[in-house]
Order: C-alpha cells, then structure tokens, then sequence
C-alpha cells in the first residue's frame, strides 16, 4: 500500500514538474477566483470591521457574535442556499450566474466575509486599547487617532485578509455547487481533486492537492517573511 | 508590546507596511482582473450546458466529443456537468441547464410528459453488469441477473455477502431498483438490513466501495471497463450483460415553449442532437475505448439502425426505452428539422430518405428477406 502511495506521489511530482498546462491553468483560475471573492468581500468587509473595531454602538455585541458565529458556517450549506437563489428560476436567475466564475467568487466572497470581519475586527479592537489615549494625549484629533490605529493594525488586517483567502481557495461546497466543476469553465483546484478522485485518478488528484497546499503555504511564508524583514 | 516597537522606529515601519499592504492590493486587483478577462473573452461565445451521468463524464468520452463539436461549431461554447440522471433532470427542469444526455427512459417519458423536454433520441446503448469478489461468495456465476439479485439477497441475510447500491437517484440506481423489483422484492425494506450499502456517490466512487468492501455490485460495463483498466478495483464481472440488463443513453433538448425554460439555448441544443447522431459521431462512439480495453465502451444506436444487422438488439431497445412504438412521440417534437427521417444507405451514392414510420414495415421487410434466402440456402 505504502509503495502504491509513493508512486502516486512522484507521478504527481512529474505531472507539476511537466507544466501540464491544464493543471496550471486550473490553479490560475482558483487563485483568480479566490482572489477576486477576497478583494469583494474586503470592500464591504473591511468597512464594517472599521465600526466594529473602532466605535461602539448598540448592538455591537449582538453584530459581533453574529459574525463569530458565521464562522462555522458549513460551504455546503451555504452553497445550497446560493444554488437556489441564483438558480434561473429562483429570486436571482435573472442576473445569470450559476454556473460561472463570477457565481462563485461572490459565493466565496459571502463565505469568508465573516472570517474577515471577526479577525480584523479583533485586530483593530486589541490595538485600540494602547493606542487611543496614547494618541488623544499627543493631541491628535479623532480621525488621525483612527488612522494610527488602523495603521497599528495592519498586519492583523492583512492576516485576516490572508485567511479569508486562504479559507475561500481551499473550499469546495460552493465552487461545486455554484460552479458546477465545469472544464475550462469553472473547475478548480478543490472540483478537480474531488472528480478525479472519484474518477480513480489518484496521482492526478495529489499533484492537485499539492499544488493548493503549495500556493496557501508560500503566501503564509511570504507574509511572515516580509513581517519579519 | 506593540506600542515599544512603534515607538522606536515608527516612520520605518509605518512605510513598510504601506508598502507590503499595497503591493498585496496590487496583487489581489491583478488577479481579480485578469479573471474577469479571462471570463469575458468566453462571453462573447454562445453557451450551451448540458447536464449528464456520472457513468458517461468519468469515462472521458463527452470531453473528445466537446473538442469535436466546438471544432465544427466554433461560435458555441458547451459545457457538461456531470451529476446523477436524478439530478440532471432536476438540473434542466429548474432551466440551469440546457439539454440532458442521461440514461432512464421511465423518467425521460416524465420529463417529456410534464413539458419540459422535447426531441428525445437515443443515442447509444451498453448493458450493466454485476462486478462482485472473484470468490463469487453467492455463488451467482451464470445465473440471469433477476435469479442472481434474488440469490444475493438470501447470501446477504446468513451475512455471506454484500451488496452495494449507488443510492444517489441516478440512472444505474433506477436500473438496479427496477431490477430487484423483477426479483419480486422491495427495495425500501432491503435499504434497512445490513448488507445492503448506499454509496450515494458516483460510479466509480461506488466500484471503489464495493471492492474495498468484498462486495457485489451493478455498474455499467463502460465504467467497469475504465475502472479494470486504470487498476481502480479488482472486481470481477460475475453476471454477463443481458436483456435485463440494456442500458440506453439517450440525449433531449430543453422545450423552450415552456415558460420556465424560454431563456434555454434551444438552437446550439439542435445541433448537439444532430451532432450526436450523426455519423461520424456515432463512429467516434463505435470506436471509443477500443484502443484501451480491447472492447468500445458504448455502441452507437443510430449506427445500428442504419446499418440493420442486429434486429434482436434493435428489438431489445425498442421494448425497454421506446414509447408508443417511437424513440419520441410526435407531440413531443418541436422544430425537429430532419432528425426523425430514416434514411437508408442503399449503395454509396443512393440514399432514400423514409418518414420514421415505414421503419417497421421495412425492417420486417428486412427480415422477410433473411429469411427467405435462409430458407433458400437450404434448399441448396
């Protein structure tokens, strides 16, 4: 069995070495993907992660704990509910997006708004303490004070816009569900790993897993290294 | 903690955070972008999806036909997602989809019926078999496979065997139900006993199961074969094909007439189903698989119509998947141009094309024929 493994192992080895351009295009079109649902879900995530972490409001707490525990929320679940939203014949089929790249960054986008606004929010939160009397007493007004603070923070926004990212490329329920795992269309690293595992293309599936497990790991690295430096 | 480091080189790192921040803006913006380039580019083709089995996407062959179609038809751009025959007529009804290719002619009659599709045509046919443990442990080895269900049934209650069933509402799943009804037992009192396993999963998902767990199982040969070949299972065909055991795969277009699917893309759908039966397709068909297993994976049905050779398969196909004596019923056409036309190749040149009726006259004619230079073969 161990020795089955292996093989399997260093024919995906090849399969990545050989820049089969399908697999390439097919992580080019995750990162793609992915990408463009993280930069959606910054532009309304971000901006509501600033009010939870910079002022307080009633109901904050009740926000907060809604979005904490949308964390959890299960892609699959999720997934289903976009499918019938989007579907041509439900409230949204008018805007024709199953079934297309689009569908499913906004699909990511809505998944990983949460994660977004719970770390960035507690980023901005635990920065807040130290340095708002600290500026005020400086005498800066309270939009420069904002503006430290959010500066302070960055490298907390920037990780949780990290794992946003990270969260939404490693998923599968929705890039299935809304994508529908068409080729040259719509299928990702996660479709792909899923139908050629099921199609018995065992080697396949490993140089696709490696491929993900590649790219979240060089972005982690690449952050903590320019962190660092 | 924060605040030291601040402190003592703020304007530094002030300015390298901007930096990283931007250039990781940056990146996301050209990414993003180049995504909604890429999806464009494919905006300005027409779009036709097609939802279909499980059984026929893993085998590869759709993605061969995809190349052939786009090659003539450069301006539309098809699409297939595989998903349980279920589901895929689910898939269509709700208007996701354009067409089905899908292989349960009870539910294809429904999805006609109820208005949804038009123009069915039956493509191409195969059996299912029965892969099991070479140790054959009910001891089904050939037996018919009503005899052979009934046999595993009674192995799986003393715990002698095991059976596993797709469970997912697709096409082998609606075979393998209609199969242990013929057996005279009922399916929702087996799904409770132990030997009785639901994958609910796709067919070589299933096949995996079935070997892992030494246990019986229906599978179209097409996968079985795929399966045998790449090393996938072990398993063995214990049950050979037979007339309980014909698969028919048949493809039908969206009705645009029906509101819920006006926006289907009912042009490019035409033309997969005259692409699908034409000749050289039905010859791809012929000859798919060959080359790996020795054997073709699916046997094109328009071939053998035309070529009249096998009347008895021909009469099989007819009796499971025909209704009212037709592939599909006149009032279930729409604009079918010439697709129901039975053309006879009579020499090279000499083509006589027939209204779809007379085809029974002329394959009895046929028949007649045979057996009159039987008869005279005889005499000599």
């Amino acid at each position: 069995m161990l020795e089955t493994i292996i093989e399997a192992f260093s024919k995906a080895i090849g399969l990545i070495l050989s820049g089969d351009p399908e697999i390439l295009s097919i992580a080019f079109r995750s990162i793609c993907i992915s990408g463009f649902a993280t930069l959606l879900s910054c532009i309304w995530g971000l901006p509501i992660a600033i009010i939870i972490g910079l002022s307080s409001f009633r109901g904050k707490r009740l926000v907060r704990s809604f979005f904490n525990a949308m964390l959890g929320i299960p892609t699959v679940a999720l997934g289903l509910i976009l499918y019938l939203l989007l579907s041509k014949s439900g409230p949204l089929g008018i805007f024709r997006l199953l079934y297309t790249p689009l569908g499913i960054s906004i699909g990511q986008a809505l998944l990983i708004t949460p994660i977004l606004v719970s770390f960035a929010g507690s980023a901005l939160e635990s920065t807040d303490v130290d340095i708002r009397d600290l500026a005020k007493t400086l005498g800066a007004s309270n939009i420069q004070t904002n503006f430290k603070i959010i500066d302070e923070a960055i490298w907390g926004i920037t990780l949780s816009i990290i794992a946003s990212f990270n969260r939404a490329f490693a998923e599968l329920g929705i890039a299935m569900m809304i994508g529908g795992n068409i080729r040259y269309a719509t299928r990702v690293l996660t479709t792909s790993i899923a139908l050629e595992t099921a199609r018995g293309e065992i080697a396949f599936s490993i140089a696709l897993g490696l491929i993900l497990m590649a790219v979240v790991f060089s972005i982690t690295f690449l952050i903590n290294f320019l962190r660092r430096g | 903690m924060n605040l030291k480091l601040s402190k003592k080189d703020k304007s530094k790192i002030g300015t390298k955070t901007k930096v990283i921040a931007l250039a990781i803006l940056v990146l996301i913006i050209i990414g993003s972008s180049a995504y909604i380039l890429s999806n464009q580019r494919s905006e300005q083709k027409q779009h036709l999806i097609v939802t279909t089995t499980t059984s026929l996407y893993e085998t590869g062959l759709l993605d061969i036909l995809k190349i052939e179609f786009e090659g003539q038809y450069p301006s539309i751009n098809v699409s297939f997602i595989s998903q349980g025959t279920g589901l895929a007529i689910q898939t269509a009804m709700r208007g996701d989809a354009d067409m089905i290719l899908v292989h349960d002619p009870a539910r294809e009659l429904e999805f006609l019926e109820e208005g949804y599709g038009v123009n069915r045509k039956i493509i191409a046919y195969n059996f299912f078999v029965i892969a099991g443990p070479s140790e054959d442990p009910a001891n089904i080895r050939g037996l018919s496979p009503t005899d052979a269900f009934i046999k595993i049934k009674e192995s799986g209650e003393n715990t002698s065997a095991l059976w596993v069933s797709r469970g997912d509402d697709s096409g082998t799943h609606a075979k393998e139900k209609r199969i242990w009804n013929f057996a005279g037992l009922d399916v929702a009192n087996l799904r409770t006993q132990d030997w009785y396993i639901e994958a609910g999963s796709g067919m070589t998902a299933t096949l995996k199961l079935a070997d892992d767990k030494g246990a019986y199982t229906l599978v179209d040969l097409g996968s079985y074969l795929n399966n045998y070949a790449t090393g996938n299972i072990k398993l063995e065909i214990i049950v050979e094909a037979g007339k309980d055991t014909l698969n028919v795969y048949s493809v039908m277009a969206n009705n645009p007439q029906k509101s819920e699917l006006i926006g289907s893309n009912f042009d490019a759908s035409m033309k997969f189903i005259n692409f699908l039966v034409s000749d050289e397709v039905q010859e791809i068909l012929a000859e798919f698989g060959k080359d790996k297993f020795g054997k073709p994976l699916f046997n094109p049905y328009v071939k053998l119509l035309k070529s009249g050779s096998d009347q008895e398969m021909v009469q099989w196909i007819q009796e499971l998947a025909y209704f009212d004596g037709t592939e599909c019923p006149t009032q279930y056409r729409y604009e079918e141009g010439d697709l129901y036309k039975f053309i006879i190749t009579v020499t090279k040149n000499r083509i006589i094309e027939m209204p779809e009726v007379l085809r029974y006259s002329y394959n009895f004619w046929r028949l007649h024929q045979f057996f009159r230079n039987f008869q005279c073969l005889k005499q000599l």
